[in-house]
């Protein structure tokens, strides 16, 4: 085996699969690790409720209904009640995860995840399914592309966006167990695997999944893969990119992306989101404060989504390896301009 | 009330044969969407742009048009065939279905096609905008009405409840409410996952004038029309009794049809079954 058949130190350290050189990667939905990891916290402590607002397929909520039909509920079409029913269950010391689309739940359901969830201080999970453009055909009325904005906005708010199937279970269990109101977002369509079983996690610690010094790419939820890929190809031109799986988008590892800053001196966000007041924007409001350096972003600016395939989308908003290479080049141009 | 004589009938069910036709052709080319509520919406669809509304194709944005709301967008290919057959684009169109460009996405967008009156998908929320555009009526001494199509599902939706309260209040008699009352949602039944019954109570507890027909008989759903037209003082609720996939054996009364289209062998059978369909309207004298 040749030294270049090793993947470089950060990917060892993290038990990533091997991503590199047009590697064809298992593809599964992010929401099918959220199903396998709830009916896990379920089997752990019977105080985990399940409670779905119409769609226990569509959210993988199925299983669990299936797995502890004696914690699952369902209520209707009703987003509202979700939260604010789950905040009075939660008073007794439950631990109940409520489900819908990511924009109904926590789209609709805003104020009650304010007052009851965050600011009561309750133990309430949102499992926010189908977010992103990637939601596909259905439009843009489905495509939640302002939830990470408005959960993180609001104080003691946990957000989570795992890369990929494999991470999103290791994040409902650990927001399980993690006292507190939470967000997990994650998505429909499958997507590509990066992590293992072996594959640390924990809320709040930012991982670095590869080693780079010229621009650190800063990147969460289904589009880690897309960050690694287009690193691994710019690593080629002979920009060498470090890319940082940014899962939690509060509370931010500060410390992690200062790091990144100083030691790359550009950065660029890569999330399936608006770029405005998304988990990029954190990322500048942190650099602004703390170390300051060209950032690029990339995610949906200022627009909506619409109906088409998912690849087709990701592609048209901008968000696909190209366009993380460009503005990865971008980064570095501004960062060697000075 | 004024009868229906057996030409129009004929006409009106070849129409109705028509879209769901292009409901399936459609669902088929999309890929995705929704078949059980649409097709059980064929018939309701056709006889409001058939003969009960007042509007143009030729000028979606006539300001004495009669409003008809989707509040239950998923269920957009019903509306996008009736409308491509009453002449508002052409039926080819309807090939497009939720297609990257396509002004029919996959659920309703006014911005990208204007005579949708609104954008919907989101469930709940077309009743209050229905309330706001018949107030609107009020304030401006206009007679057009607002019809807004709902479905059983979304009276589990807060929001619905309160347009119900406020359309009461207002005695907004130029508005009326279209229940697709199929008995199904996503995870089942509408009785298991959340009981609406008994719903013509709850809408008359509201001060509405409560209606019924058989949303698979135009006889009766113009009569219901006709008498919810006539109504003074009061909204009015039509609770149209349907069969989910209504027109195509396989899909009727099945919910788990909610929300997939039929692959092509499928397609290609409920196309077979609408002809001959098609056929005994034709036959029949
Ligand atoms: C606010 C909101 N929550 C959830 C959904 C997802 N959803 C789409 S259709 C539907 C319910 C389907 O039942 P019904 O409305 O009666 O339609 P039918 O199946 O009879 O066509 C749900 C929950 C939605 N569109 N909007
Ligand atoms: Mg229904």
């Amino acid at each position: 085996m040749s030294s270049t058949d090793v993947m470089d130190r950060a990917a060892r350290e993290m038990h990533l699969l091997d991503y590199r050189n047009g590697a064809e990667l298992k593809q599964l939905p992010t929401r099918n690790g959220f199903g396998e990891g709830l009916i896990e916290a379920g089997n752990r402590n019977e105080n985990v409720l399940a409670i779905c607002a119409d769609l226990a397929e569509s959210t993988r909520m199925e299983g669990f209904k299936k797995a502890h039909p004696a914690q699952y509920l369902e209520i209707g079409v009703a987003e509202q009640m979700l939260v604010a029913m789950a905040g009075g269950l939660a008073s007794t010391g439950k631990v109940p995860w409520i489900a819908s689309y990511a924009m109904f739940n926590p789209g609709r359901s805003w104020e009650q995840v304010r007052t009851i969830m965050a600011l009561n201080e309750t133990n309430v999970k949102i499992a926010g399914a189908h977010a992103g453009v990637s939601v596909g055909p259905d439009g843009a009325t489905h495509q939640a592309i302002e939830d990470i904005a408005i959960m993180r906005v609001i104080p003691h708010m946990m957000v989570v966006v795992p890369c990929d199937s494999v991470q999103t279970k290791k994040a409902t269990l650990a927001l399980s167990e993690t006292f507190g109101p939470a967000y997990l977002r994650f998505a429909r369509e499958k997507s590509p695997i990066v992590t293992t079983e072996e594959t640390p996690f924990e809320i709040g610690k930012a991982q670095t999944f590869r080693d780079g010094d010229d621009v650190a790419i800063v990147a969460c939820g289904i589009l880690v893969a897309n960050a690694l890929i287009a690193a691994d190809e710019l690593a080629r031109e002979g920009i060498n990119c470090r890319v940082v799986n940014n899962h939690t988008v509060k509370p931010m590892d500060a410390p992690a992306i200062t790091a990144a800053a100083r030691e790359c001196g550009a950065i660029v966000t890569v999330e399936e989101h608006q770029v405005h007041a998304g988990m990029g924007s954190r990322v500048a409001e942190i650099l602004a404060e703390s170390h300051p350096v060209p950032i690029e972003f990339v995610g949906v600016r200022d627009q909506f989504g619409q109906s088409g395939e998912p690849t087709e989308l990701i592609e048209h908003y901008g968000m696909g390896t190209e366009a993380i290479k460009a503005a990865a080049r971008r980064a570095f141009k501004r960062k060697v301009a000075g | 009330m004024q009868s229906l004589t057996p030409e129009r009938r004929k006409e009106l069910e070849l129409k109705a044969n028509d879209v769901r036709q292009g409901i399936i052709r459609s669902l088929l080319s999309a890929g995705s969407g929704h078949s059980a509520g649409s097709l059980d919406m064929a018939d309701i669809f056709t006889a409001l742009y058939g003969a009960v509304l007042r509007h143009d194709p030729a000028r979606p944005d006539w300001p004495d048009r009669d409003r008809l709301l989707l509040s239950c967008g998923h269920i957009a290919p019903v509306r996008y065939a009736a409308m491509a057959n009453f002449g508002y684009f052409p039926v080819e169109e309807l090939l497009t279905l939720r297609k990257f460009g396509s002004r029919l996405q996959g659920h309703p967008e006014r911005v990208k096609l204007p005579a949708l009156e609104s954008t919907s998908g989101p469930l709940g929320e077309g009743l209050a905008q229905g309330v706001g555009m018949a107030l609107a009526a009020k304030l401006d001494q206009k007679d057009y009405r607002v019809y807004v199509i709902t479905s059983d599902a979304e009276h589990q939706c807060g929001l619905h409840w309160e347009a119900m309260m406020t359309a009461g209040k207002f005695k907004l008699d130029n508005l009326t409410c279209i229940i697709d009352r199929n008995f199904i949602q996503i995870d089942g039944s509408t009785e298991d996952v959340m009981p609406l019954e008994p719903l013509a109570e709850k809408y008359r507890s509201f001060n509405w004038e409560v209606l019924e027909c058989d949303g698979h008989d135009m006889a009766s759903i113009l009569d219901a029309c006709e008498r919810a037209k006539h109504t003074t003082g009061k909204p009015q609720v039509i609770v149209a009794k349907t069969i989910p996939g209504k027109g195509v054996s396989y899909m009727e009364g099945d919910y788990t049809w909610h929300g997939k289209p039929p692959n092509q062998q499928q397609a290609d059978e409920a196309l077979r079954e609408l002809s001959a369909a098609r056929e005994r309207i034709l036959a029949h004298v």
